[in-house]
């Protein structure tokens, strides 16, 4: 079984966002990264398990982005993928990142294409359904399960309220919500065997940018907390009707 | 002209889609065209859609559409907008958006703007949006130059308008290709509704100290006409269904009101809810840093607390 799995770069979870004076951009200074979570503790943790259980197989590791990003694609590497490709691009619009993995995914002819439901960053969820449509693969958005037999692939995945389960036969998109593995941490054999695994940088395709982000802003300062005593409930309803206006 | 993807849930159109078309048609006034709507397979009342303002309701109904494949659904919306000549997309972020989303956008070689909070200012042949970045610790400002432009609406930005009559609804004939998912099952919870579309929330953590707790919850949800949700703790021990999780790693919703009881309020905590509108925390723990993100706070037990709140809500129903 041939895998791979699409990462990406993303500030690490408690990173408090700040913003260049003219909120032309982030501020990236002093700015941890990591490997968006999602791809790493589902979506890579899920394709080693195949792999394993197939007891064949590779599972190749897809990053769009300038050679900052290698240190996260070693990360990778050491959690037990075989190789890596990145494409040497600054990663812009979803669409112009979504035909630079698509244009490799022809060449490897992979079973499964992972992505995670969402990068914590921008939060779009659509570069995996875009990479489908351009291969003409079927796609299932937000999996917390999958189960592979064969060509045959059952996924659960996450809807409004519930879950439904699906059976497609591969190749398959799919991206990965929590649910579908557990998180691996990396051990010093792992890491040191990543420093050695093929790590192949290609050049880009080129593809159109129609979107960019014009202007950022923080949300507003909340407010001091206002505290109601815990006998007084009828107040705290009474400032949710008349000041909130929320019931 | 402006094409909504009004999404039917078991051929009934819920909120959300009537905040899509009522989205679709404030963009199609900024942009001085109209807004159609576009229903996929069995729907009921596709025509009441004209009353948020598609001045005309298509629908595609063929075997490949009775259930639910994204290549399908997003060939029936790209086709439907060739064929209409609309421009713009607009469709609900939600799991059917998120899974059609991107492959309309391809199909289409479009700039996209997924989860949006706000109608688009017009700039020349560009819209300009603003959604939510960072699971909520910032804002941006999108801008979409494409000739083809697709749009997800995040739930409960946009107030509903009825600003129209019902619509014609008239039948698209389209060659759509064949579905490749086969549905083995859907489980859907029933009653409630959906924790994305919901505007008030009550939400329990690790105070609740065990799911034989959790009727106090219930209990106030019941009252409020809420939906029940949990912090992340509770859903990995399986005192409340994964579904029901919100946060980072759950569902992110954005409600009017969002009251949360025995949850400290970690960071990934608050990256699924800060966009709500109003929030209220419930703990013992003076500390507990989501006292910092809240609008009201209780300092106290919630074995007490919340019983004392479900009775002040129930009064204050009867008044």
């Amino acid at each position: 079984m041939k895998l791979l799995v699409c990462v990406s770069k993303t500030p690490e979870t408690t990173t408090k966002i700040q913003l260049t004076g003219d909120g032309s951009d982030v501020d990236t200074s002093g700015v941890k990264y990591i490997m968006n979570p999602y791809d790493e503790w589902y979506a890579l943790v899920r394709a080693l398990e195949l792999k394993e259980a197939a007891g064949s197989g590779s599972v190749t590791l897809l990053n769009v982005g300038p050679a900052d990003n290698d240190s996260v694609i070693r990360k990778g590497l050491a959690v037990g993928a075989d190789d890596a490709i990145r494409v040497d691009a600054e990663g812009s619009s979803s669409l112009f990142i979504a035909k630079q993995i698509a244009a490799q995914a022809k060449e490897g002819n992979y079973d499964i294409l992972f992505f995670g439901k969402e990068t914590i960053d921008y939060n779009g969820s659509e570069v995996g359904a875009m990479v489908a449509e351009l291969l003409d693969v079927v796609y299932v958005h937000e999996a917390s399960k999958l189960e592979v037999s064969g060509t045959t692939a059952t996924v659960t995945r996450d809807i409004e309220g519930g879950v439904e389960i699906v059976e497609v036969e591969l190749p398959l998109v799919v991206s990965a919500a929590k649910g579908m593995a557990e998180q691996r941490i990396p051990n010093m054999r792992g890491i040191m065997m990543a420093k050695r695994k093929p790590l192949k940088v290609v050049p880009a395709v080129d593809a159109a940018v129609s979107t960019k982000v014009t202007h950022y802003d923080l949300p507003p300062e909340k407010s001091a907390v206002k505290l109601i005593e815990p006998d007084d409930m009828t107040e705290l309803v009474r400032l949710l009707h008349e000041e909130a206006k929320v019931i | 002209m402006v094409l909504v993807f009004a999404e039917a849930t078991n051929g009934k159109f819920k909120k959300a889609a009537h905040e899509a078309i009522t989205y679709g048609t404030k963009t199609a006034a900024a942009m001085g065209t109209e807004c159609v709507a576009l229903t996929i397979g069995q729907v009921e009342n596709a025509g009441d859609l004209g009353r948020f303002g598609a001045t005309k309701v298509y629908n595609v109904n063929s075997d490949a559409t009775a259930t639910f494949d994204s290549g399908v659904y997003a060939a029936a919306i790209a086709e439907a907008a060739k064929q209409l000549g609309a421009k713009v997309i607009v469709m609900i972020h939600d799991s059917t958006g998120k899974s059609v989303m991107g492959r309309v956008a391809a199909r289409l070689d479009a700039g996209s703007a997924p989860g949006v909070n706000s109608v688009p200012t017009v700039s020349g042949g560009g819209l300009t949006v603003r959604k939510s970045v960072f699971s909520g610790k910032a804002f941006a400002e999108v801008e979409i130059t494409s000739e083809y432009k697709v749009i997800s609406v995040a739930g409960n930005s946009i107030p509903v308008e009825e600003t129209g009559a019902a619509a014609t609804v008239e039948s698209l004939d389209l060659a759509l290709p064949a579905s490749r998912t086969k549905v083995l099952e859907t489980q859907r919870a029933t009653g409630r509704i959906p924790l994305p579309e919901a505007e008030l929330v009550v939400s329990g953590g690790r105070g609740l100290k065990g799911p034989e707790n959790w009727n106090v919850i219930e209990d106030l949800a019941e009252a409020l006409g809420a939906t029940t949700a949990c912090s992340r703790p509770v859903a990995d021990v399986d005192w409340r269904p994964h579904h029901e999780h919100v946060g980072q790693t759950g569902v992110a919703i954005r409600p009017n009101l969002y009251i949360a009881a025995g949850i400290s309020g970690a960071i990934q905590h608050l990256a699924g809810v800060n966009n709500s509108k109003t929030i209220v925390v419930i703990n013992k723990d003076p500390e507990a840093p989501f006292f910092k993100a809240a609008d009201y706070g209780v300092v106290g037990d919630l074995f007490e607390v919340l019983p004392k709140l479900t009775e002040a809500v129930k009064a204050y129903k009867a008044s």
